[in-house]
């Protein structure tokens, strides 16, 4: 389980961008989470995967408390989460090839032996072909770079994944290719799914259930 | 219909771009092996004295002419140019090393340890740095690394802030993001993202620092607070010509004061270069 309690979060203690914010998403359950631009779902989206400490409220995954966030979040807590962005030129390092890029994940955790295998394996699962794992991120389109973005977000198999807007730049077919990923996924591991968006028909056809931003803003 | 060709105007300006870029790697080139090779080669003494050759103007066998004691200037000159570079390259280097790690701290930080520091940074800023320099160096007796002391001293100071305002640009990255919940260390995250994107920015100013940190050094020898007078640096070559100078003889100014100005010109040429790969969108006010 994952649940958000009572969340208030910004980048300004006296103006927060969302206040007393309570959502939870059962285990191998998907949730899309709709609303307008600069509602702060991105900003929850953030706060849920430990990346913004929120000014107050909790945070609890998995029956544990939210010990802390960002670097001060323990290792454990922080990848059980894998999180997709918006944008992905801004989410890749200009200077990792694809390949270090899906890897790096690994590599951090000291798991450097499973890197061939994996980044392998996952790699041709999200789509992406051996020829293009050596160019770096200004080398490659758009939605090749987001399908490399997916993979890193999966290769340590986290138990939640946070997608912010995670198909807001791509094409359709793309669009269609990473939400199948995603479900292939989920369906696998059993993790469960914050979806973050606006585009209403999309979440209603991918998600168990979407909540509109107006109804956890009450 | 005629035919139309399109010729814009920017491949005049690149092309002359082009061969500053090439005319400043050349003379970067040939001051750095003359530097390197006349002094091991040549194996004459800058400080022979030749009483009767005196304040001699150009010629083929002095092609700077001499000095007030008939030394040869195109020899001094070399041995100026080399005790500058060096002086140069060594207080750029130190002053960046400096400004890299406290500006990479203060961002990485955050909170009150950075306000600190940079409140630090601004108050040094405030003190005009020369005269800052000229207090290092008058607490030592002269010699060349009390004056590369005083430049790295004194010149880290914007290389800190350029430093901790690329860190904070990065920090806030999304990549940096996704490195943290990939469960990147803060090490790992500042050794493997953060340091490779400040690194070319800092390596830049380390280049630009070099003709200013040459200034310094001249500025301070001319006063005589930097190197000793026999030793022939830039500086020093010139604070010597004075005398000559208002007697009407120009040469012992005008070489040594060329030879700064030639040397100033390729380093900051090639740099601006090197900015203008990094960040084309912005032109340089110091592309010189």
């Amino acid at each position: 389980m994952l649940e958000l309690d009572a969340v208030t979060a910004g980048y300004d203690q006296r103006a927060p961008v969302l206040r007393d914010i309570t959502l939870s998403v059962a285990p191998g359950e998907s949730v899309g989470l709709l609303g307008p631009s600069g509602c702060g779902k991105s900003t929850l989206a953030r706060v849920a995967a430990l990346l913004h400490r929120p000014d107050g409220g909790r945070v609890v995954i998995d029956g544990e408390r939210a010990g802390g966030w960002r670097h001060r979040a323990p290792r454990a807590q922080r990848t059980a989460f894998g999180v997709v962005f918006q944008q992905p030129r801004l989410s890749a390092d200009p200077r990792l090839r694809l390949a270090d890029l899906v890897a790096e994940p690994l590599r951090a955790n000291g798991r450097s032996g499973e890197v061939t295998d994996t980044v392998r394996e996952l790699t041709e699962r999200v789509g992406l072909g051996p020829e293009l794992l050596g160019r770096r991120p200004h080398e490659v389109s758009d939605g090749q770079l987001q399908r490399a973005c997916l993979a890193r977000a999966l290769v340590l198999r986290p138990r939640w994944l946070v997608c912010d807007e995670m198909t807001a730049m791509l094409d359709a077919s793309t669009t269609a290719a990473l939400v199948a990923v995603v479900e292939e996924y989920r369906r696998e591991s059993g993790a469960g799914l914050l979806a973050v968006g606006h585009d209403r028909v999309l979440l209603e056809r991918w998600c168990d259930r979407t909540v509109h931003w107006s109804e956890l803003a009450a | 219909m005629a035919e139309l060709t399109w010729k814009s105007t920017g491949d005049r300006r690149r092309s002359t771009r082009a061969w500053r870029v090439r005319g400043s790697a050349v003379t970067v080139a040939v001051i750095v092996l003359a530097v390197l090779l006349v002094p091991p080669l040549v194996q004459l003494d800058e400080q022979a004295v030749d009483l009767a050759a005196k304040l001699r103007q150009p010629s083929l066998a002095h092609p700077f002419g001499t000095d007030d004691v008939g030394r040869d200037l195109l020899l001094r000159c070399v041995y100026g140019l080399r005790v500058s570079l060096l002086v140069g390259v060594v207080a750029a280097v130190v002053a960046t090393v400096i400004g890299t790690a406290v500006g990479a701290a203060a961002a990485a930080s955050g909170g009150w340890f950075d306000r600190v520091v940079m409140r630090v940074v601004d108050l040094f800023s405030s003190v005009p740095h020369l005269l800052l320099g000229i207090f290092i160096v008058a607490m030592f007796s002269p010699g060349v690394w009390p004056v590369v002391v005083s430049v790295g001293l004194t010149h880290w100071l914007s290389t800190a802030r350029i430093v901790r305002s690329e860190v904070l640009s990065l920090r806030s990255r999304p990549y940096v993001d996704a490195a943290i919940s990939g469960g990147a260390s803060r090490l790992r995250v500042a050794v493997r993202h953060l340091l490779p994107g400040v690194l070319p920015q800092a390596g830049l100013a380390a280049v630009l620092m070099v003709p200013h940190a040459i200034w310094h050094e001249s500025a301070l020898s001319f006063l005589g607070l930097g190197l000793p007078t026999h030793q022939a640096s830039l500086g020093t070559l010139v604070q010597s010509s004075r005398g000559p100078l208002l007697a009407g003889d120009w040469w012992p100014t005008l070489f040594p004061g060329l030879c700064m100005v030639i040397a100033t010109l390729a380093i900051a040429g090639l740099a601006g270069a090197w900015r203008e790969r990094l960040n084309p969108r912005r032109r340089s006010e110091l592309m010189l």
